[in-house]
């Protein structure tokens, strides 16, 4: 089999440790060869294991599935570990995702974020009336609704919608498209008994549907491909609903 | 010194942690989770094609029950299982799953009428009842009688897991992320927690607990290539190893799936045969019927993953620089299926592979995949010898996979396991057993030890590199300790691996000496562990001179029940041990309600054991006796091997399906 010659890769990553207190923020490069079907999970284990073992990045999935390794490649929000570096020109910048809790280097707390968002929004089914029964036939659901909310499900909480977000760079409390994707997909769920008057109360304000300036930064940079637009544009329609019903 | 006390430490923040933790905090204890990562990205978010669970709703399920269950899983196992957990289990699948539809999976439900599936490489029309409408529906998986592997898509577990997460907020379980246990806290035969070390700031703190859980999922990251996520590497197993008290079962029982993408490794879901892709080799030629006339592409596991492998040697692989594969062709499922049911593999082929998998086929072999072996553990979940230290899901081994797991057995596991474990948990922390009475200079002393280890891989001078240990561990495993083994290589195996392991001690963490979030004293640490994980598992099958499941020996094809009916159980005695212990674990077969067969694959190579014709004719003898007398199935079972009285009373009753308990 014929080799072709390999690519040289610079790869600049942004690094700050911030539990050192003499390090800055700075940028530091690294030339590593490509190799076919190197993706950034390959390129910075290489990075690590070879030229820095102080190296600080998420990965855990390395299959595009989990949301770990969300990142700015080449300035654009991500997931690393899906990216092909033959994608990519041979100098590729890399810096950890801008909002969120810095760990070190491209490592960021979005677990502490998600958390925090999961639990005000109440991502939960809220059902007081009907007790389960373990032993019953399940409830049914029209098979459509089934996979309308599964669509809505495939979120892996990456946070690169957050990171491509103008309103949050604003308003640091606004729910994001995340958030509101989440709404949308227990609004959809009909064993999610809250109301409409409810939800109202939960993100009828400008931190909620009414803070997002359509930019749509967050549809662009969805790794899933996540309707985000579609259903921010839904809850303001239902939200606007409720607001003047009351 | 920092210490948390909490009634129950959760080690893992994935399906089978989190479920305990919920259950627990039903029963009205404390519980805190300890996880790696978000527990949303634990490794249970793999989980592609589903759960299996006898809900009979489609058409292609009807006339499943548990009974079907469990004999395809006793089966799957090759009868390495413990047929009591397999009963306890398959009767309560279908309970776990009604549970997470409460919670909100948005599991794919039956559609009434016609639809098109492909069988066998045919389209066929499938008519599904009026009554199902809107239940769950249910695909095909391989190994198993009826169509039951319950699904979203093929992000079954993503779905599970954030249904499940969303529930531990909802039921304000206390999470402790990026929080790793390095060491269990035990004294006298009992367990108090463990000391863990914040992967953030590196502070060390001890969490005291009155029951400690390891659900750390399972050690497939010993291979150099493996489906699992790069956290799987065997810390909970080994922890509990380093007791020198707790016992791992059958480490050597390792699954190769078949169809992994080449080079990475990442999955393609199971479902995509299940669904009716097919196998084809470098003509393009569909070999299994060959192999397998009846099952073909959806024989178990352990048999596809065995057949490709002779086939490649045959010649009959794609040469690659990587080296060779075969295909998976599922562009005859049609392009709308597979972008409504199969849209995460359609994702990772456009991502990893630049492919349409709805034109062109997919590269694939089999790849390291699943952890059957684990945490020894009674039916409760509690260790066989450390009083207070409980495990379940994949960590584990209560045995419900014996030799081979069957696909879409796993997430099921993780969330009937941790439904149980949590009531016997429970159950221990309401009776007066559970009190604990460890001094606190005693807990200062593990946590002191920790610190000191960590010192020393800081400090130490001219020492080893982890790099290259691991990187050896690694490829050992995957060339000596793989699909095929033999005695010659896994005696190479297990003398080099105990040389890596004497020099591990040796370690050093060359320039990177912060003592806060630092990925190269994390290898270091996990890489001393690893290594004796790898250990146990090279040592067992060196030892198990038989082939069972997947554990495939070429010097012993047959399958030895008259020597070999037993559990591997490996302890770690002394901290200077160069070598795991063994022992032997006898697996009776005058209890159990389907004796040792046939599993209906090539030829049969059984050695039988003494015992199984007369089990055999006493079951017989007594499932003839009560259906004479007009006995149900419950009650015939019943007879065979009673279990529900073992379970917790709450999940006792009967399963309610279309025309039956309704």
């Amino acid at each position: 089999m014929s080799e072709e010659k390999n690519r040289v890769l610079t790869i600049s990553i942004l690094r700050f440790d911030p539990h050192d207190p003499d390090d800055f923020p700075h940028m530091e490069s690294f030339e590593i060869e490509e190799a076919p079907g190197m993706t950034l999970f390959v390129a910075l284990n290489e990075i690590r294991e070879h030229h820095d073992n102080s190296l600080k990045f998420d990965f855990v999935c390395r299959a595009g599935i989990c949301g770990s390794c969300s990142m700015l490649v080449n300035g654009r929000p991500t997931l690393a570990c899906r990216t092909l570096t033959k994608k990519l020109d041979p100098h590729i910048t890399l810096a950890p995702l801008p909002l969120f809790e810095l760990i070190g280097d491209l490592s960021i707390y979005t677990g502490k974020w998600m958390r925090g968002l999961n639990e005000r929004l109440e991502t939960w089914i809220h059902d007081k009336e009907s007790e389960l029964n373990v032993d019953a036939l399940e409830e049914r659901m029209e098979p459509a609704l089934a996979d309308e909310i599964y669509e809505l499900d495939r979120c892996v909480e990456c946070g690169c919608c957050v990171a491509g977000c103008g309103t949050i760079q604003m308003r640091p409390n606004f729910t994001g498209a995340v958030g509101l994707n989440k709404v949308a997909r227990y609004h959809l769920d009909p064993r999610d008994k809250r109301s409409d008057a409810e939800y109202y109360e939960m993100i009828g304000n400008e931190d909620g549907v009414f803070g997002c300036m359509t930019l749509l930064g967050c549809e662009d940079v969805c790794p899933k491909d996540l309707p985000l637009q579609s259903k921010i544009a839904y809850l303001r329609r239902m939200m606007v609903k409720t607001a003047l019903k009351d | 010194m920092k210490v948390i006390y909490t009634d129950v430490l959760i080690i893992g923040g994935g399906l089978a942690g989190l479920r305990v933790a919920t259950g627990v905090k039903e029963r009205g204890h404390d519980a805190v989770v300890l996880t790696l990562v978000p527990p949303k990205r634990s490794h249970s978010s793999a989980a592609q094609g589903g759960m299996q669970a006898s809900l009979a709703n489609s058409k292609m399920g009807e006339g499943d029950n548990e009974d079907v269950h469990f004999s395809d899983t006793i089966k799957g196992s090759d009868w390495g299982a413990d047929q009591r957990v397999a009963r306890m289990f398959t009767h309560c699948a279908p309970k776990a799953i009604r549970e997470l539809a409460h919670w909100g999976v948005p599991w794919t439900r039956v559609q009434r009428g016609d639809r098109t599936a492909i069988i066998n490489a045919k389209k066929v029309t499938i008519t599904e009842k009026d009554e199902a409408h809107g239940l769950i529906t249910a695909r095909d998986f391989g190994g198993t009688k009826k169509w039951r592997t319950c699904y979203t898509s093929d992000g079954t577990g993503h779905s599970m897991l954030y249904a499940m997460d969303n529930k531990a907020h909802e039921d304000k379980v206390e999470i402790h992320e990026r929080l790793e246990a390095i060491s269990l806290i035990h004294e006298n035969g009992r367990c108090y927690g463990a000391v863990a070390r914040n992967l953030m700031s590196g502070e060390l703190v001890a969490y005291v607990a009155k029951a400690t859980t390891i659900a750390t999922g399972g050690y497939g990251r010993i291979y150099s290539v493996s489906t699992n996520a790069i956290i799987c590497q065997g810390i909970g197993q080994a922890i509990a190893l380093e007791t020198g008290v707790a016992t791992l079962g059958n480490m050597e029982a390792i699954q190769f799936h078949p169809t992994a993408i080449v080079p990475v490794g990442i999955l393609t879901t199971e479902g995509c045969r299940g669904d009716g892709g097919l196998l084809l080799d470098k003509d393009g030629y569909r070999f299994m019927p060959d192999y397998e006339p009846e099952k073909k592409e959806l024989a178990s596991r352990d048999v596809v993953s065995r057949r490709m492998t002779e086939h490649m040697r045959k010649g009959k692989g794609v040469k690659s620089r990587y080296g060779d594969h075969l295909w998976l062709d599922i562009t005859i499922l049609g392009r709308e299926h597979i972008e409504k049911n199969l849209r995460e593999v359609k994702e990772i082929c456009e991502n990893f592979l630049g492919i349409d998998p709805a034109e062109e086929w997919i590269p694939v072999r089999p790849t390291q995949h699943y952890s059957m072996g684990g945490i020894r553990t009674n039916y409760t979940g509690e260790s066989q010898t450390l009083k207070g230290l409980y495990s379940c899901g994949e960590a584990a081994c209560w045995d419900l996979h014996g030799f081979n797991r069957l696909g879409g057995n796993s997430v099921s596991e993780t969330v009937v396991s941790g439904m149980l474990v949590a009531e016997y948990i429970s159950d221990y922390l309401d009776s007066s057993q559970s009190n604990i009475s460890i001094h606190t200079a005693n807990v200062e002393k593990f946590l002191k030890k920790e610190q000191d280890k960590i010192d020393a891989l800081l400090c130490k001078e001219n020492g080893e590199d982890a790099y290259v240990l691991r990187r050896r561990m690694e490829e050992i495993m995957m060339e000596k300790v793989g699909i095929f083994r033999n005695g010659k290589d896994l005696e190479e195996a297990v003398k080099e691996l105990e040389a890596l392991h004497i020099r591990s001690k040796n370690i050093e963490v060359f320039r990177s000496k912060s003592r806060a979030a630092n990925p190269a004293l994390v290898n270091a640490y996990r890489t001393q562990k690893m290594i004796k994980v790898a250990l146990t598992v090279a040592y067992g099958a060196l030892l198990r001179e038989e082939s069972r499941g997947a554990h495939s020996r070429e010097d012993f094809p047959e399958r030895d029940d008259a020597n070999w009916l037993k559990r591997t159980i490996m302890s770690w005695k002394n901290e200077s041990d160069t070598m795991p212990t063994v022992s032997y674990e006898e697996i009776d077969i005058n209890s159990m309600e389907m004796p040792p067969g046939f599993r209906g694959y090539g030829k049969d190579l059984t050695i039988h054991n003494e015992c199984t014709p007369m089990r055999q004719s006493t079951v017989d003898a007594i499932r003839a006796e009560l259906e004479a007398q007009g006995k149900d199935r419950f009650e015939i079972q019943n007879a065979l091997m009673p279990f529900v009285d073992k379970l917790p009373k709450k999940y006792q009753g009967r399963n309610a399906r279309l025309g039956e308990n309704v």
